[in-house]
């Protein structure tokens, strides 16, 4: 009942906010729509923790923060490789998988393709195979900074 | 601010059509779909600057819906290329071998 | 005042974001395979898209247009990761090989 209501939350926020027109028959369209989307994902099975957003707590914003912190610092890196494309060396390494659920790995994974210098190639149980396109980014995967913050999100999750 | 959006909408035509000379170059297919795939972000990018410049707000809606259509394109692509069919299904996943 | 600084701020972000879509785009063109040219993409997608429609939030503020905006960003930065994986995958499956080691052969370094 509570991934129900919160998934109809999320829906009429985001029907609210990307409306924009406010009278009594716009909005009761926009409830039915609601409505027909929650039904049809009851009825699709779709519903549950894996696919429930409100069961991340504040760790998430603080995540996407750091992630996009992240973000900028492998782009000007990227930007720096493209004016001197000599200095690439692509390769193709394997990493560790430490986390338990399959949003957590996925997180991780999405999290690897979303940094330039780092694409994801293949995702299984326990490991990753990872194309960086340099030492450098390697560095960062083989590292496991990435893996350990999503760590840190994923016990976010099982505190709640 | 007119001059800041219009060297901004330059930029981002320039790379579009960067990505479309390695979109006629290849030389494999997938070269050309993440070229096709950078130009829809672009147009993404070109219609949400394109609505600053004219001031006329609806247009973001256009905007809003390329930016989803975009990403079925590549998937949908990517699966004609693989499969040379959009309806086979089952086993034959885009992911698998 | 604040207003100012706002503006000089979304201006920085916008030339900018045009800046990094335009060595993207380059790098498009110069990587020499497709998976280097994946990250090249990948640039324009995400540090590009947060430049370009940050730079535009701080112009419109608080309103309608900016939760538009700030939802395309969102879908772009949940779908951009997915597109290029499967884009990685396919070409993986498909047998085209990751080139490794030096760049390009004309290189020395």
């Amino acid at each position: 009942m509570r991934y129900f209501l919160s998934l109809a939350i999320i829906l009429s926020a985001l029907w609210l906010g990307i409306s924009g027109v406010y009278k009594p028959v716009i909005l009761a369209l926009g409830a039915a729509s609601v409505l027909l989307v929650v039904w049809l994902s009851a009825r699709m099975e779709v519903v549950g923790t894996e696919h429930n957003p409100a069961v991340y707590s504040w760790r998430l914003p603080v995540y996407w923060g750091w992630l996009v912190w992240q973000i900028v610092m492998a782009n000007v890196h990227i930007a720096r490789l493209v004016l001197q494309p000599q200095r690439i060396r692509p390769r193709v390494i394997r990493a560790p998988v430490p986390h338990k659920t399959p949003v957590a790995k996925v997180t991780y994974a999405n999290s690897i393709t979303l940094t330039p210098g780092t694409i994801t190639l293949r995702l299984e149980a326990d490991f990753v195979d990872v194309h960086a396109i340099d030492d450098h980014s390697a560095a960062g995967i083989e590292g496991g900074g990435m893996a350990a913050k999503v760590s840190w999100l994923e016990r976010g999750r099982e505190i709640d | 601010m007119n001059t800041v959006l219009l060297i901004t909408i330059l930029a981002v035509f320039l790379t579009m059509a960067l990505s479309l000379v390695r979109a006629f170059r290849g030389p494999t297919n997938y070269d050309r779909i993440l070229a096709v795939n950078v130009f829809g972000t672009k147009t993404v990018l070109g219609v949400a600057l394109i609505v600053f410049i004219t001031g006329h707000d609806d247009l973001i809606d256009v905007a809003l819906v390329y930016a989803l259509i975009n990403f079925i394109t590549v998937v949908a692509v990517l699966k004609l290329v693989k499969m040379r069919d959009l309806a086979t299904s089952g086993e034959g996943d885009i992911t698998d071998g | 005042m604040v207003d100012i600084v706002l503006d000089w701020v979304s201006w920085l972000m916008l030339l900018s974001g045009g800046l990094v879509a335009v060595i993207g785009g380059i790098g498009l063109l110069r990587f020499p395979d497709i998976y280097t040219r994946l990250h090249a993409g990948g640039m324009t997608d995400t540090l590009c898209m947060l430049l370009i429609i940050g730079g535009l939030i701080l112009q419109s503020g608080l309103s309608i247009l900016s939760i538009k905006l700030a939802l395309i960003l969102l879908f772009m930065l949940f779908t951009a990761p997915t597109a290029a994986h499967a884009l990685a995958r396919a070409a993986m499956v498909d047998g085209v090989e990751p080139q490794t080691g030096e760049g390009e052969p004309s290189s020395n370094t």
